[in-house]
Order: structure tokens, then sequence, then C-alpha cells
């Protein structure tokens, strides 16, 4: 199919929240992203994976509207305005801000006000929600009176006060203690249960692995993957554990030659290898019938983040965990 | 329906204008007037203190025998038919015939303003050139009075009092004029200023984001700017308020201006749309300029060139008003920032009310032009949106711009 056509059926698409191609940005003659293709469908939980600087945030920002990519096509809730649907969008940006004068229910009437809901109403709600997430006793406090994470709750109930069909959080779990953080993945579930998409991007993988139904990986501005996370996982082949009670014999022919081996001792051998493409069938008949000794034998499918290397590559993931424990000393350092 | 972008300006403003308005702050920035107030008429009162000192001339009389006492006399019978009185006379020497006297030494060593010496029939003032000047006459005058034994009485002019003459109505709209400019700008300089730091919190906040993220910038801009308007029309309406309370127990009195020539409640009228269009003019062009700020010092930093700025406007609008039907009259009438200005120096001195709609019309469409750049400017310098901008390298054009 050509690109025409290609873009004529993303346009077409009405199962899709947000349908991106080809976004390109530059900074001062930088590029922060080139060429991003992303289509999240309505519903889902997608997660915009990448280490700090790889264009998470500017790729978020061209899909909320807050600047205009260079180059490239994007369809937010059916509009190629995103403006024109910030009411039901909710978003919550990396780098948190209220007004601190505010008291914390104005505040967050204040964010719904600006997604079209009358004060009054805004206010209400913003009361009961406060409630439901345990904050009652903060709504007449102002938002510099507030701790750094009840101003972070706030916010993020300021995001979904309106009930936007569309949530898209900038680094949400950065900052929260893992109580919080446990809480954010849960209420992310609700939203999606409830029929709302939510897109967020994060630099830890395993927020991503655990809760979204599809991804993104970002590195260097580009974007190697998107899809379902089984498709990422599976662009791996599963590895094997094998230990067997002899070294050799004519089963030998069914483990591939790149096999690591180590024999122990008691003349036992452990096997580590990448499961053939054939599976594992012919791999299990060939031990057996070739009385190979199976004293144990796993098969590990990969994880995300196995997956993330092999897409992304070394450099990607490396810096990918210097940022995930930066981001946990910080926090360390917020609780103290 | 309102537009979508009406309505996020108003969520701004009102957010905006609570914040102001409810603040401590505010108070100081309603007390700020009072200030200059209370030390003019502490000023005031020194000044004049000064000046009645310095008002108090003494002329020193030196003649012979009785002709000092007689020229006192004629001073007293004279006085009141002087337009702004006359000096005091006082005798200092009653001089003896034949003897001469210093009128210079006794210039020098007292403090007299002058000193008429001689006779009555040939009196000599000795004083600086200004003072001998002025009361030359006057002195010719006394002397006259002093030696006659029965004074002619002086004629009784009848006087025939017109309210105005057309000269003296133009002059007094032209004072109208410059009143009015002047009230204009002062208002204006006080309160758009504030409008250069107001997207400094946004940012400092980080609250931006979100605020791009949900509303449109330009409607950010509008609210921000109606806000300042409103907040400034409320310390206005309390400065007079103020000012009238003054009035009314007496410690301030209205100045008397001539009339308009449009009258008073339009020129009224025309006064309150000319400063919001003037105060919306200047406060998005500041929000713009403002908006390039990340710091309270950089705003600092741009307060002076815009204070600068809008002296010129005013000195423009200010030399147009001394000349009517010029081309600078023109220009100062359609350049969006002296239109308010020049346009209210017009209504004092004609009667059509067309060009008026017209400079207003155009004034605010100057403004939502102004209100749309600046929101552009914001999004393409602040939040680096829009298409990369050709880059000059090694005198070469990169053109940058993908797709």
């Amino acid at each position: 199919m050509s690109n025409a056509a290609d873009l004529a059926a993303l346009r077409a698409s009405k199962d899709l929240a947000i349908e991106a191609h080809g976004l390109v940005k530059r900074f001062d003659g930088t590029i922060a992203v080139d060429g991003v293709d992303i289509t999240v469908p309505r519903g889902s939980i997608y997660g915009v994976l990448g280490p700090n600087g790889a264009g998470k945030t500017t790729t978020l920002r061209m899909l909320l509207g807050i600047i205009d990519p260079d180059a490239g096509y994007r369809r937010v809730l059916g509009s190629e305005r995103p403006t024109e649907v910030a009411r039901r969008i909710g978003y919550l940006p990396e780098e948190r801000g209220l007004y601190p004068s505010m008291k914390a229910y104005e505040a967050i009437a204040f964010l719904a006000a600006l997604r079209g809901v009358p004060l009054a109403e805004g206010r209400a709600r913003a009361r009961t929600m406060l409630e439901e997430y345990g904050l009652a006793h903060a709504a007449d406090r102002q938002i510099r009176q507030l701790s750094k994470g009840m101003a972070q709750q706030v916010q993020l109930i300021g995001t979904l006060i309106h009930n936007p069909d569309l949530v898209v959080l900038d680094e949400p779990f950065s900052g929260l203690d893992a109580l919080n953080q446990g809480r954010l993945e849960q209420l992310i579930r609700a939203l999606a249960s409830r029929g709302a998409t939510v897109l967020f991007s994060t630099h830890v993988i395993a927020h991503a692995e655990r809760m979204c139904d599809q991804v993104a990986i970002i590195a260097g501005g580009k974007v190697p993957f998107a899809g379902p996370v089984d498709v990422a996982r599976d662009r791996l082949r599963p590895q094997v554990r094998l230990e067997t009670r002899v070294a050799d014999g004519l089963w030998r022919a069914a483990i591939p030659a790149e096999a690591r081996c180590d024999v122990r001792a008691t003349g036992n051998a452990l096997w580590y290898f990448t499961l053939p493409e054939t599976g594992v069938e012919p791999l299990l008949r060939a031990l057996i019938e070739g009385n190979a000794g199976i004293l144990s034998l796993s098969i590990e499918r990969a994880g995300l983040h196995d997956a993330f290397v092999a897409i992304a590559g070394e450099a990607a993931a490396r810096a990918l965990e210097e940022n995930r424990e930066e981001a946990q000393s910080v926090s360390r350092k917020g609780r103290r | 329906m309102v537009p979508e972008r009406l309505r996020a300006a108003w969520v701004v403003a009102r957010r905006d204008f609570v914040a102001v308005v409810f603040s401590k702050a505010f108070i100081f920035f309603l007390l700020g007037p009072l200030f200059p107030i209370v030390v003019g008429f502490f000023a005031g009162m020194i000044g004049a203190s000064v000046q009645h000192d310095l008002d108090r001339a003494v002329i020193g009389i030196a003649l012979p025998a009785n002709e000092g006492d007689r020229l006192v006399s004629a001073r007293a019978a004279l006085v009141d038919t002087m337009p702004g009185g006359a000096p005091e006379f006082q005798v200092i020497e009653r001089v003896r015939p034949g003897a001469r006297f210093d009128a210079r030494a006794a210039l020098k060593n007292r403090r007299l303003a002058a000193v008429v010496s001689g006779t009555l029939a040939a009196p000599v003032l000795t004083a600086t050139k200004g003072h001998s000047d002025e009361w030359r006459g006057m002195i010719a005058l006394f002397a006259s009075h002093a030696r006659s034994a029965a004074p002619a009485p002086l004629a009784d002019v009848r006087t025939d009092v017109v309210v105005t003459s057309a000269a003296n109505e133009h002059n007094g709209q032209v004072v109208t004029a410059q009143a009015g400019q002047l009230l204009l700008f002062l208002l204006t300089m006080l309160l758009a200023g504030m409008v250069l730091s107001n997207l400094v919190e946004e940012k400092a906040n980080k609250i931006i984001e979100v605020l791009a993220a949900s509303i449109p910038m330009d409607a950010l801009f509008l609210g921000k700017l109606f806000a300042m308007l409103a907040v400034s029309m409320v310390g206005i309406a309390v400065w007079a308020s103020g000012y009238g309370v003054m009035v009314l127990i007496g410690t301030r009195s209205i100045p008397l201006l001539a009339t308009p020539a449009v009258g008073w409640p339009l020129f009224l009228g025309l006064g309150f749309a000319y400063f919001s269009m003037a105060y919306l003019l200047l406060g998005s062009m500041f929000l713009a300029i403002g908006g390039m700020a990340n710091t309270v010092r950089e705003v600092q930093t741009l307060s002076m060139p815009a204070t600068m700025m809008q002296l010129i406007v005013f000195f423009l609008a200010s030399f147009a008003l001394a000349r009517p039907g010029s081309l600078i009259e023109w220009v100062a009438q359609v350049f969006p920032i002296s239109s308010p200005y020049a346009m209210l120096a017009y209504a004092a001195q004609h009667t059509g009310v067309m060009p008026h709609v017209i400079a207003l019309a155009w004034q605010g469409l100057c403004v939502a032009l102004m209100v749309r750049g600046g929101a552009l400017l914001f999004r393409r310098s602040v939040m680096k949106s829009g298409p990369a901008r050709p880059r000059r390298r090694g005198g070469k054009i990169a053109i940058e711009v993908a797709g």
C-alpha cells in the first residue's frame, strides 16, 4: 500500500484515539523528534517508553497541540487540531504546576473550567473527588501549604475532573512513592476500564510492562517499535535453561550450535540457548529419545526490558536504566 | 453560544482578577497614589511658607524730611487698585538736607528688595534690573500721588464681562485636551506596566503547559489583558471615589477646565473608551514582551524601555496637539499606540463623533491583531512551536523546515 493510501486508511479509522504519522520537530537545528508514527486505539493503555531526551515529551506536546510539528500528520480524537478537542483531553505535564495561592478545590475547579466545566459544578466535583482520594482535609488549603505529593495528586484530580476521553500523562510516576505509584496504576486501569484512552510516557519499563496494552519505544527521536507489548516481547525468541545428566549424546544435534554449556563437577551439564524456531516439541523429543537425562528445563519468554534492548539498542537501554536509578534516588531524597 | 476563545479568556480573566484583587498587595496598590498626595501636601506647605517669605519684598525709603512718610501714605491709598498688590514700603532714613544717602550700600547691608532715594520730585530707584523695570512705574505713580496736595480721584472704569471669547474658548479647550492627555498618560503609565510581569507567574509555576494544552494561547493573552484592565478600573474607581470624598469635605477642588467641544458627558465617556484602548494596546504589547522574560529580574530590565516608549508616544501626541491639521497630527491619530491620546485631544477641540467611532474600531482591530501576534510570538519563541526558522550559517541561509 502506498504512503497516501496508508494515510487515507489512518484518516478513515474511527477506532483510534490518536493517529500520528511522520511527526518531525526540530529545536534550533537539533532534531528532537524524527518521523514518529503512533496509533493509539480507543480505550487502551498506551505507553511511550524511552530514556530522558529521547523525544517523549516533545511527541506528547505535539499530540496535544501545545507545539506544532515541523512536518507530519496528527489526528487526536478525530480532530487534526488537538486544541479543538481539548475539552475531551486531560493532561498531566512532566513539570507539574499549579497556582500556589489557590486553594486545592479552587485549583481543581479552575482546571475544570479551562476544559469547559462550569465553575460551580467544578467546585462541587472537586470536593467530591478530593474526598474520594482521601484529600478532603486539604480542600481548603492553599497549594503552597500542601506537600509535593499532595499537590501532585491535586493536579492529577484536576487532570481527570472533566471525565476526559483521552488522558495524557507525562512521566506520571516520577516523584511518587511506591504506595502512590501503586494507586496511580490502579487509577489508570480504572480509567481504561470505563472506556478512556490513557497515554503515558515513562522511563520505567516495569510500569509499561505491567499496564500497557501497547507501547511505542522512542530512542533518539525515532520510534523503532510501536505496537502491542506481546509483539515487542515476541521479537525475541524465548530463552532455554536446560540441565542434563550427561554432556554429550546424539541429542546434541537438537541443541543450537551457539548454546553455552557449563559442565559441573558431577558431570551434569547446564545449557543456555535461544529456543529454536522449530519450537519446544522437537527439542524435547530429541532429548528424551537420546536419553539426555533431563534434570530441569525452563523456557523463559523475553521481558519488555530485553525487547527494549533488542529494539532500541544497548545504549538506549543503559540510558533508561540510569534514568530509573536517578529517579529512584531523587524520590528517596524527596521522601527523606 | 459564547465562542470558545471568549469563554476561555473569561476563565483566565476571572482567575487573574480574583487573584489580584483579593490579595494583600492590592491594598498597597490602591494606597499607592496616596503617597504622592501626602508628600505633595507637605511639600506644598513647606513650599508655600518659603514662597511667602520670598514674596514679602520690602522697598526701603530714604527721602528728605517727611517725604518718605508721604510716599508710604500714597502707597497705602493706592495699593488696593494695583493688580497683584505692591511691596511693603519701609522708611529707612529721613535724609537731612544736603546729606547724601548711599542706596547701594543700604541694599547690600539690609534685606531690602530696592531702595528709593533722591526726592519725591526726582526719585531714584536702586534695584536689580528686573525689579527696577517692574517697579519703576509704580514708584512714579506713588510719588506723583504723594506730591499733589489734593490727589485726583481715580477714574471709575465700568466693566463689561463676557463669558468667553473665541480665542479664550479655543485656548481653554487646548488646555482641556492637554489635561485629558496627561491624565490618560499617567493612568496608562501607572497601570499598563503591571502587564509586563503577567506571564512570569505561569512560566515560573510551570502551569503554562496545562494552559497551553487546554485553551488557545490568544485566549490566555486576552483573558490576562482584560483581567488587568478590570483591576485597573477598580483602582481608578477607588481613587476617583477618594478624590470625590476629598472634594466633598473641601480638602480638594475640581480643576476648572473649559468645556470640551463634544461636551463633558461624551468627553468622559470617550476618555473611558480611550483609556481602555490605550491600556489594551500597550498591555498587549507589554504582555508579548513580558512573555519573553523568564524571571522577574528580566521583567524589571524590560520595564525601563517600556516606560520610555510610553513617554515617546505621549510626546508624539502632545506635539501633534500643538500642530492641528498637520501630517504629524494625522500620524498621531492613526498610529495605534498614540491614537487614543490624539483622539481624546481631538474630542476636546472638535464636535464630530464619527471620527471617534472609526478610531475606536481601528484601535479595537489593532488590539485584536496585537493579541494574536503576541500569542503567536509566545508560542513560537517560548513554547517553541511552529516550523523552524531559516538559520544563517557561514553567510549562507540553511532552510531547516522539514516536510
